[in-house]
């Protein structure tokens, strides 16, 4: 993980949109009187979405101002969760998760696919906008591995050729099935179910 | 009370304490970086690790002592021996030397080239509780880029060690929520939001609090090591409170101002004014006398200086001289300077410059003593529930009272209201609105206020110079006291009593000059009266002691002598110069606002020919055929405590005064309030404030960035 600062280049402002505002302020009235500024975690998420998946500094200051949040309480908050991008990533991000397990199951295969198909540096915007590849930290699919988050999917059981295919799919704009790739369904063992074979869905 | 066993003796304590402070109470030393007292708790150094043994056994595992309390640990079985706190164990020992250990793997060795170097709580505790054989760590220490925090704060930000006492410092003494921790694990980083200068009165403070050589002052950097410097403890004049202060200096140069600790007065802060003003002392000073002679200053000696002023004094009748005090001086020299003249007949005295309708009574005689001071006390200021602002602005006047203030707000049950031009003081404060005539109405009952106070167990009112430095001052202090009178605000005398009277000065020499009565004697004018008489010819001969804050360009053709340290509009329009000490250069006493007499000290000695003020004094009086009868400040003092018991009690708050309601109605004079013209603040701008801040380029540069102009150490 590299250090977290938010990007040079800025845009003016940022203002919700109607709806994500509607959104927002129910999320602000769940929490309990004097306690709104805890509603930051979501609404970040909720603008970082909007933005098209990056965090910006007119963000910091409008959430701030939104819940009565000194601005450098926000920028801690950002820059502390790694779930907050602070520059601009592409509309496909791939998140590849390289904590152990995963590096165990062949994540660098993946790495590798992805130096190849989407550009060599991580964090960085390629194809005119259309994806970004970074390394995560464990994303809980462990055994799934190795595992690739897209957006809110998880792509599991990956190698290098099925995340060559999985990536050609999003380039030629085509939805890839979510979960396993290698055929087994959910966390299965990959022959098929090996106990409790007589109990009936 | 609860029985703990510390390295082996039983002590009997109060649970709420916690392990580290119970270990103090033992008399048992606790290394600590994150913890500070007047700080919440972090428990986020892990240095103060000790070991708890229960029931017998020993600790599981070490315990931060900060974070802990005694009534947090188990309760004792039945027949089984106390818990026991120890704190030399091998495994402490061991548990320290891993915490010094991992503490140090990021930290620069740049000892030889840091400010802190000497002073160091990182050097100290590295020494007394680190290993001294480890070197297990080959790798490159994290580099940390610099932040920019202002004019006053120096960041070598690789040096920090993330203890968080200046994020909690900012966040809940100073109330400003702007200093912050981004980032996360080793890439952690304390900064300020986008890397912009603290918008406090009291930024300064970081730098004690700060534990290592990431926060030290910018003016001070590389200027001087803490051994080769004499620190001299003093009292501070920037504010009326009387900060106490502690003056390092080497040689002839001030170095440094750093907070001594005083619970009842500034605890352990102080301003920014107070701390940076340093340079200042060593800028415009008036080193030597000078006369004016056809027209341009010209530098004398001494006698010659003193020869043209009793050439004058020989000629000028007493009705047409006049004497006033400036914000600064000590009581020695108000007290020379009202010797002299009452021994020449003098009658046109006033030391207030700012026209503030406070110390006599509605017969021209004297008023009594708790109609200009801040009764309650500052201390008490914690103690009340109900606080009435009337044309105050506690951030500006008084910045250490305006954080006690805060921290009696932060505690829950301090309702603030004021009546005054809005400001923001760092806590929430009901508006009432600007009408200076509603003070009437309060009094009177009739107005929301009124009940609010009632009903509070401990009200308070804080009464700034912008409500009574104007013509109707004495109506509007009338007022405040007939509120205080009528809301109960004037409890009974005594520790149980109460007293919640409050006048906050902005000049630190008001209250000493008004207890030795340096006020218009019967049928004398008052400063506005001087000033005019001056402009009208009514005045010839006007003698200024360090009095810089009033219209100088007005004086017209009156022969001014001028007795003060700095080169300021006193001095620009003085015939005559005398050159005289800082607060820093010379024995002096002081009563802050509370009524409190407080000793400041010689640090270094006053430039050239300087010298301090009551022997100038004393000297000119002797030219002058009119000897004033004491030789020593020993003898000068005894003097003055003749004249004002009470200036000999050190150190003393006078307490909450009687509550004999003669006292009360001799305050001020009844009459109507102006409401075309509303309170208008003191202070327009903090920094500058007397002669001494307005030499300081550093203070110079904060009145700069804070108005919101660009910062010359911007492109650094």
């Amino acid at each position: 993980m590299s250090t977290r600062r938010l990007a040079p280049d800025q845009p003016a402002t940022f203002a919700f949109t109607a709806e994500n505002l509607a959104w927002a302020k129910d999320r602000i009235a769940k929490y309990p009187d004097g306690r709104q500024a805890s509603a930051i975690v979501p609404l970040l998420w909720r603008a970082q979405e909007q933005q098209g998946g990056y965090v910006t500094e007119p963000m910091l200051r409008y959430l701030g101002d939104m819940l009565g949040l000194s601005y450098i309480r926000v920028y801690e908050i950002a820059t502390f969760y790694t779930m907050f991008n602070l520059a601009p990533v592409g509309r496909h991000l791939i998140q590849v998760c390289t904590t152990t397990p995963c590096m165990l199951r062949g994540s660098d295969e993946i790495l590798d696919a992805c130096k190849k198909h989407i550009g060599p540096k991580p964090q960085t915007v390629y194809g005119e906008g259309l994806w970004s590849w970074m390394e995560v930290e464990c994303l809980g699919a462990c055994v799934n591995a190795p595992v690739v988050q897209i957006g809110k999917d998880f792509y599991e059981d990956l190698d290098g050729p099925a995340t060559e295919r999985l990536l050609d799919d999003l380039k030629a704009g085509r939805a890839p099935k979510p979960g396993p790739a290698n055929g087994r369904f959910s966390s299965e063992p990959l022959g098929g179910a090996t106990t409790l074979k007589e109990v009936k869905a | 009370m609860t029985k703990i066993i510390i390295d082996g003796k039983e002590y009997d304590l109060d649970p709420n304490l916690t392990l580290l402070q119970a270990c103090e109470a033992a008399g048992k030393e606790i290394p600590r970086f994150c913890f500070h007292e007047r700080l919440s708790i972090a428990g986020n150094c892990r240095m103060c690790l000790v070991e708890v043994r229960m029931g017998g056994r020993p600790g599981p595992k070490p315990v931060a002592s900060c974070a802990q309390q005694l009534r947090d640990l188990p309760p004792v079985k039945e027949g089984q021996p106390l818990h026991e706190i120890v704190t030399g164990s091998p495994t402490v020992k061991k548990a320290r030397e891993g915490v010094m250990e991992f503490l140090l793997i990021n930290h620069p060795l740049d000892c030889p080239i840091c400010d802190q170097g000497g002073e160091c709580d990182l050097q100290d505790q590295a020494m007394a509780y680190g290993h001294d054989k480890l070197e297990r760590f080959k790798e490159n220490k994290r580099a940390v880029t610099e932040k920019n925090m202002g004019p006053l704060v120096k960041t070598i930000m690789t040096r920090c060690i993330h203890c968080t006492r200046c994020v909690r410092f900012a966040a809940e003494v100073a109330g400003v929520d702007e200093i912050g921790a981004i980032g996360r694990g080793e890439d952690m980083e304390i900064t300020t939001y986008l890397e912009k200068a603290v918008t406090s009165e009291l930024s300064g403070n970081i730098i004690d609090l700060c534990p290592v050589g990431a926060l030290t002052s910018k003016p001070y950097a590389f200027n001087a090591r803490p051994w080769e410097l004499k620190k001299i403890e003093s009292i501070d004049v920037m504010d009326a409170l009387g900060a106490n202060i502690r003056i390092d200096a080497r040689g002839r140069e001030v170095m440094r101002i750093l907070p001594r600790n005083n619970d009842d007065v500034n605890e352990e802060w102080i301003s920014d004014k107070t701390r940076f003003v340093w340079d200042g002392l060593k800028r415009q000073r008036l080193d030597r006398p000078y006369v004016r002679k056809d027209g341009k200053l010209t530098e004398a000696d001494w006698p010659e200086a003193f020869a043209a002023i009793a050439a004058r004094f020989a000629t000028t009748k007493p009705e047409r001289m006049a004497a006033i005090v400036g914000d600064l001086a000590d009581a020695e020299s108000i007290k020379a300077l009202k010797d002299l003249m009452t021994a020449l007949g003098v009658v046109n005295l006033d030391c207030r410059q700012d026209g503030a309708k406070i110390g006599l009574a509605p017969d021209g005689t004297r008023g009594p003593r708790a109609g200009y001071l801040f009764n309650s006390g500052i201390a008490s200021v914690e103690a009340a529930d109900a606080l009435l602002l009337i044309g105050t602005n506690p951030r500006m006047e008084a910045p250490v009272l305006n954080a006690r203030i805060r921290k009696a707000w932060l505690r829950g049950n301090l309702n603030i209201a004021r009546l005054g031009p809005p400001a923001d003081l760092n806590y929430p404060v009901c508006e009432l609105g600007n009408n200076p005539a509603d003070l009437i109405a309060i009094a009177d009952g009739r107005h929301a206020a009124f009940e609010t106070l009632k009903s509070a167990k401990h009200p308070m009112l804080i009464i700034g110079m912008g409500a009574l430095a104007r013509p109707d001052g004495a109506a509007v202090l009338a007022a405040c006291a007939k509120i205080a009178s009528a809301t109960g605000m004037i409890g009974p005398e005594g520790e149980a009593g109460w007293n919640g009277f409050n006048l906050l000065h902005t000049a630190a020499a008001r209250v000493a000059a008004l207890d030795l009565g340096f006020l218009p004697g019967q049928g004398g004018r008052d400063t506005a009266g001087i000033v005019a008489g001056a402009g009208k010819g009514e005045i010839d001969t006007l003698f200024l002691l360090g009095a810089d804050e009033i219209d100088t360009r007005a004086l017209g053709k009156a022969f001014v002598i001028y007795l003060g340290s700095h080169g300021d509009k006193g001095a620009h329009r003085a015939d005559i110069i005398l050159p005289g000490a800082a607060y820093t250069e010379k024995p002096g006493t002081y009563v802050n606002i509370e009524g409190r007499v407080q000793r400041a000290n010689r640090a270094s000695f006053p430039p050239g020919e300087a010298k301090e003020d009551w022997t100038i004094l004393r000297a000119l009086s002797e030219v002058l055929g009119r000897k004033l009868p004491y030789d020593s400040l020993a003898q000068l003092r005894e003097a003055m405590a003749s004249d004002a018991p009470h200036v000999a009690q050190l150190d003393k708050a006078p307490g909450f005064p009687p509550a004999d309601p003669a006292i009360w109605r001799a305050i001020g004079t009844a009459g109507p309030i102006d409401n075309a013209h509303p309170f208008v603040y003191p202070i327009s701008d903090f920094y500058l404030t007397n002669p001494i801040a307005r030499a300081s380029a550093t203070l110079a540069e904060c009145s700069r960035s804070s108005a919101g102009r660009p910062l010359a150490s911007a492109a650094e």
